[in-house]
């Protein structure tokens, strides 16, 4: 065999790699709104085909009539988008405190931080499900919101992007006569906006997936979240497989639409941050 | 004594003087204490009592820990049932992972649709993923995996239904589901590695597979150990998987017979559904305990020899 053809040969093997690879992952996804869209008697219908014949919203109908979906949606939405301001809001503005203060027990606090990093969330559940109780917060949105207004993580990472802005600028400002919170705000802000879409995108949708929290502080019906309602949906209707893919639609849609506009951020920012979304 | 209050005075003027500082950290490290570093000590304390949320807790010592270690059956299936999943997961996972970045490293066409396409399922709820999959392990034959299991002529598999399969079934989602994470991290890491080396390499005469072995997997290492230590802690997680594909066989959370309990899974129940908090808290430090030992392993075994 000569080295072209062996050349040829390896393309072809990748090649044929990545293309098994990549139908294997849109195929769940394919499928999921295909049967979402059929109706029953051709879910039942042998064998299984990728064909619709009379396409249906009846599952859709039938989510949005059983459960309260628009107020779970909006639930979702709304946990998600405060969740993110205040996290890039608090996240950056201890970030720039950690990066160029110098104050007391700064390294040791924010060692601590990091430390908590390493640490599993099964550890602290328990312990800040009964802070939670005790406060008076479960099934409310409190629960949802408050607990994850300022995660270590983002500290660390803004942090580390404000450290490579020169402290000239700073003082430089300082000598200008501006005040703390305008260094913040005028220049800290401005300079550091490619991290804070990153970590805003990767907080939205760990906010917006997110599960166990949930499932562990709201057992009231109108204030789950979607993936918390698609859970339950499940233990009920599980075997309804057209309903339970129309919700599963409706959950994982949205994040599809804004991960294909926002793909080259997202992909950079896992490279950049090795954070999981 | 007058330089003890000199020392005292410039040493609070100095705080004084940081108060922005520490206005500025404050509310970060208030939701801190009070949501991470408490709760972290108060489940060590809690670990040590009998605890139902209703009435006070009651100090037993080291019974909860006995108990765990001898006498609790379940709480052993939970750690074997995740460390077949772990041992089975990371491995497989990774090398597939490996053999995708390498083939989009190469000069091929649509580099960015395929890198999309892998990573769909690292930004999809698991939720969606597992109700999506339970759909195409479905038993009998409506199942699309059954029905292609068929076409090639194996027998279907009740994958969803039978204490054998639920966990290898959980397996096959989770492996899928962490493609496209892997894969973007080895890219990366591939990435990083100088073209030159390749080119001296080929000169030597070198085949392909002498410079995968003796280049690229040597300079990939730092990457492939983080990427082993992040799938390895996120496998001893393993909840949510199991929480939804068991859900409806009227079983606990851990499916027909336990067949698919895992770690956290043990600890929800315990937790959460029979209200045991101070059991819980027992599970939750013993699992941070094999997590740190298993990421320690890792990081010795896979210490480099020599360094490039």
């Amino acid at each position: 065999m000569t080295i072209k053809t062996r050349m040829k040969l390896i393309n072809i093997i990748f090649y044929s790699i990545l293309i098994f690879g990549a139908l294997s992952m849109a195929i769940p996804y394919i499928w999921m709104v295909i049967t979402s869209i059929k109706p029953i008697d051709e879910i039942q219908s042998y064998p299984p085909s990728f064909g619709v014949h009379h396409p249906t919203m009846t599952p859709y109908k039938e989510l949005f009539y059983l459960l309260p979906m628009s107020r779970y949606l909006l639930n979702s939405f709304f946990v998600a988008a405060i969740v993110t301001a205040c996290n890039v809001f608090f996240c950056s503005l201890a970030g720039y405190a950690f990066a160029k203060h110098r104050f007391y027990g700064r390294d040791k606090l924010f060692l601590l931080l990091l430390g908590a990093i390493m640490i599993p969330y099964q550890v602290n559940l328990i312990p800040s499900f009964i802070i939670v109780k005790n406060l008076g917060w479960l099934n409310s949105f409190y629960a949802l919101i408050i607990p994850n207004m300022a995660m270590a993580f983002g500290v660390f990472f803004c942090r580390q992007y404000i450290m490579s802005i020169p402290n000239d600028l700073i003082d430089a400002a300082k000598i200008d006569g501006c005040s703390e919170f305008s260094i913040y705000r005028l220049i800290i802000l401005p300079l550091i906006k490619p991290a804070l879409a990153t970590l805003a995108i990767f907080t939205f949708l760990a906010q917006w997936n997110s599960f166990v929290w949930p499932l562990i502080v709201i057992h009231t019906n109108d204030m789950r979240t979607v993936p918390l309602a698609l859970s339950v949906l499940n233990s009920q209707f599980g075997s309804n497989f057209a309903m339970m893919m129309a919700g599963a639609t409706v959950v994982t849609l949205p994040v599809l639409i804004v991960f294909l506009s926002l793909q080259q951020y997202i992909i950079e920012g896992i490279t950049m941050t090795r954070l999981k979304g | 004594m007058r330089k003890n209050t000199v020392c005292k005075k410039s040493f609070i003027s100095e705080i004084a003087g940081q108060k922005y500082s520490y206005l500025f950290i404050a509310p970060t490290l208030i939701l801190f204490f009070v949501f991470v570093f408490v709760p972290v000590i108060a489940s060590f304390f809690l670990s040590f009592t009998k605890y139902n949320t209703f009435s006070a807790p009651v100090w037993v010592g080291l019974d909860n820990y006995y108990q765990i270690f001898f006498k609790d059956s379940r709480f052993w299936k939970a750690l074997f049932n995740t460390t077949i999943y772990a041992v089975g997961v990371v491995p497989v996972g990774i090398s597939i992972s490996l053999l995708l970045a390498l083939a989009i490293d190469r000069k091929i066409k649509f580099k960015n649709f395929y890198k999309s396409v892998f990573f769909m399922p690292v930004i999809t709820s698991v939720v969606a993923i597992s109700v999506i999959w339970k759909w195409l392990f479905a038993g009998e034959k409506y199942g699309l995996i059954n029905y292609w299991l068929m076409k090639i002529g194996v027998n279907p598999v009740d994958w969803l239904m039978s204490p054998t399969w639920t966990l290898p079934a959980i397996m096959i989602m989770s492996i899928w589901a962490g493609l496209g994470y892997n894969m973007i991290l080895l890219l990366a890491g591939l990435q990083t590695i100088p073209r030159t080396f390749y080119e001296a390499a080929d000169i030597d005469g070198a085949t392909s597979w002498h410079k995968f072995w003796h280049i690229t997997l040597p300079l990939l290492r730092p990457t492939l150990l983080f990427v082993v230590i992040m799938s390895m802690i996120n496998s001893f997680q393993l909840f949510e998987q199991v929480y939804i594909m068991t859900a409806g066989t009227g079983e606990g959370v851990g499916g027909v017979l336990d067949c698919a309990l895992s770690l956290v899974a043990y600890l929800y129940e315990r937790g959460f559904q029979r209200f045991e908090m101070g059991y819980a808290s027992a599970i939750a430090y013993i699992l941070f305990a094999i997590i740190l030992v298993v990421t320690f392993i890792n990081v010795k075994l896979t210490r480099p020899k020599f360094e490039y």
